[in-house]
């Protein structure tokens, strides 16, 4: 029975901690890329406040049943993806180390890359139902892109599989912890490509025409206002700290606590913000050129 | 147990409340006018209105305030409601520039609304021909003591008196072809 206990609320604390850790990095990004563009920039937690302002929202606006059940979807995922993250190496020794091992060993990367692909089908019907043209074409060229992305980033995990022969995340965990080096040095060129396919995850520029405000008017999320933009803003927290913890997990030797965790999510983190800030936007066609070039050569020569 | 209909939850409930809303405005980026060319040095790296929790959103379904930037000609009038019925409430209204007090250099136009409180609840005007980013800054000011206030409820009103609101609208707008919202 305490067991359970722990459990449930071990998985409670975790998708605090994701939810209070994604906010924070986006209100920090907001600051970084102000700082660049040499103005102030709003406060560390103004993600928050606006998150809190959209749930505040007395009136919305439904557009029919899929519209409704799309946030739910995401944030549905994000959450389950979360939950078979390894947040920190599994048997350390800090006292909160027994909160986070939530369903570690009982999903493998194979599972979790169909998982993390169904928040954008969520979406993509969910922005269907609205019937908005801005959203069909912000769908169309959202899929488009992950199709671009996902090739590179499914080769170096398979890379990584074949080379270590294991499917589990701790599995891999345990092998950098074995080696003594992380596997950025022992898998260079599956890394590379990951890294590459990363800023296409994030959408920052160059890969932001799914959302660009000016052309396609926030694109899939266009029709989406007050309670259902906060949920999804919610989920997308989540599932940055998600996608930046299995790198963190995957190549760069997890973190035994969580201050190595946040300095090292954070400094990947600033990896796309700073790249998208001194980039111009890529067209569809060229995102995929991009992500179908080098990244997937890099892939092609871990997979040798 | 927490009682969350209690009096005294329910004054921090209302502090977190005005907070959220006072420090996070988004603004929808539709220029209707020629004053809009003083709201990019407004968002812009020179006065920087995001620092104050001002943001452009793309669409109505994201905003919360609509700024009416300079005279409205009665084409872009049928728009302005249609984008304005579209917001979730609470929507603010900001009037900028003296065409939208009373009709400003446009005051005989045959095309152009004079007094735009007639049509829309204006919450905050901002008088100029233009304003300055600065006196901009100031209505975002002014609007902002208002909802800590609760005075801020234009759209309240605006739902109430509908009747007069569209008597109003449909005496300017002569092909009156809108759908019908529900809010």
């Amino acid at each position: 029975m305490d067991d359970i206990l722990i459990k449930i609320l071990g998985a409670i604390a975790t998708v605090i901690l994701a939810f209070t850790v994604g906010m924070t990095y986006g209100g920090l990004s907001r600051k970084v890329i102000a700082r660049i563009q040499n103005r102030i920039g709003p406060p560390w937690y103004q993600n928050f406040i606006d998150n809190a302002k959209l749930l505040f929202k007395v009136s919305n606006i439904n557009h029919g049943f899929m519209q409704h059940v799309a946030p739910l979807w995401m944030i549905g995922m994000s959450i389950s993806t979360l939950m078979f993250i390894p947040v920190l190496i599994p048997g350390g020794d800090s006292w909160y180390n027994s909160w986070f091992p939530n369903l570690n060993f009982h999903g493998d990367l194979i599972f979790l890359l169909y998982l993390m692909v169904i928040g954008s089908l969520g979406m993509a019907l969910g922005a269907g139902q609205t019937g908005n043209p801005n959203s069909a074409i912000g769908v169309s060229r959202g899929l488009t892109q992950m199709v671009g992305f996902e090739i590179p980033w499914v080769m170096a995990l398979v890379a990584l599989m074949i080379q270590y022969k294991t499917t589990s995340i701790t599995g891999l965990m345990a092998v950098s912890e074995q080696q003594g080096t992380w596997l950025v040095f022992s898998s260079p060129f599956a890394t590379l490509a990951a890294l590459l396919a990363m800023p296409g995850m994030f959408r920052y520029s160059p890969f932001d025409i799914v959302g660009a405000p000016a052309e396609l008017a926030s694109g899939p999320i266009s029709e989406f206002g007050g309670k259902y933009l906060s949920t999804m803003m919610t989920s997308g927290s989540i599932f940055a700290f998600v996608k930046l913890t299995l790198y963190v997990d995957i190549f760069f030797g997890g973190a035994h606590n969580l201050v190595e965790l946040v300095v090292k999510t954070f400094i990947l983190y600033m990896y796309p913000v700073l790249w998208g800030v001194v980039s111009p936007r890529f067209r569809t066609e060229q995102a995929v050129r991009f992500f179908w070039g080098w990244p997937v050569l890099f892939g092609i020569i871990a997979l040798i | 147990m927490i009682n969350i209909n209690d009096k005294h939850s329910q004054i921090i409930v209302d502090i977190i409340k005005e907070y959220a809303r006072k420090q996070s405005l988004f603004i929808l980026a539709y220029g209707t006018g020629c004053g809009s060319i003083e709201i990019p040095p407004t968002m812009t790296s020179k006065y920087d209105a995001e620092r104050y929790g001002i943001r452009g959103a793309a669409t109505p379904r994201q905003a919360d305030v609509l700024l009416i930037t300079g005279y409205l000609a009665t084409k872009t009038l049928k728009r302005v409601i249609r984008a304005y019925e579209q917001m979730q409430s609470p929507k603010y209204v900001i009037g900028f520039g003296s065409c939208t007090i009373n009709g400003g250099m446009y005051w005989d136009s045959y095309n152009t609304i004079n007094v735009l409180d007639k049509y829309l609840p204006v919450d905050v005007y901002i008088n100029g021909c233009m304003p300055r980013p600065e006196a901009v800054l100031a209505g975002f000011d002014k609007l902002k003591e208002l909802i800590q206030a609760g005075k801020a409820e234009g759209w309240k009103h605006y739902q109430e008196n509908l009747d007069w609101y569209r008597e109003n609208q449909k005496k300017v707008i002569v092909n009156w072809q809108m759908p019908d919202y529900n809010w």
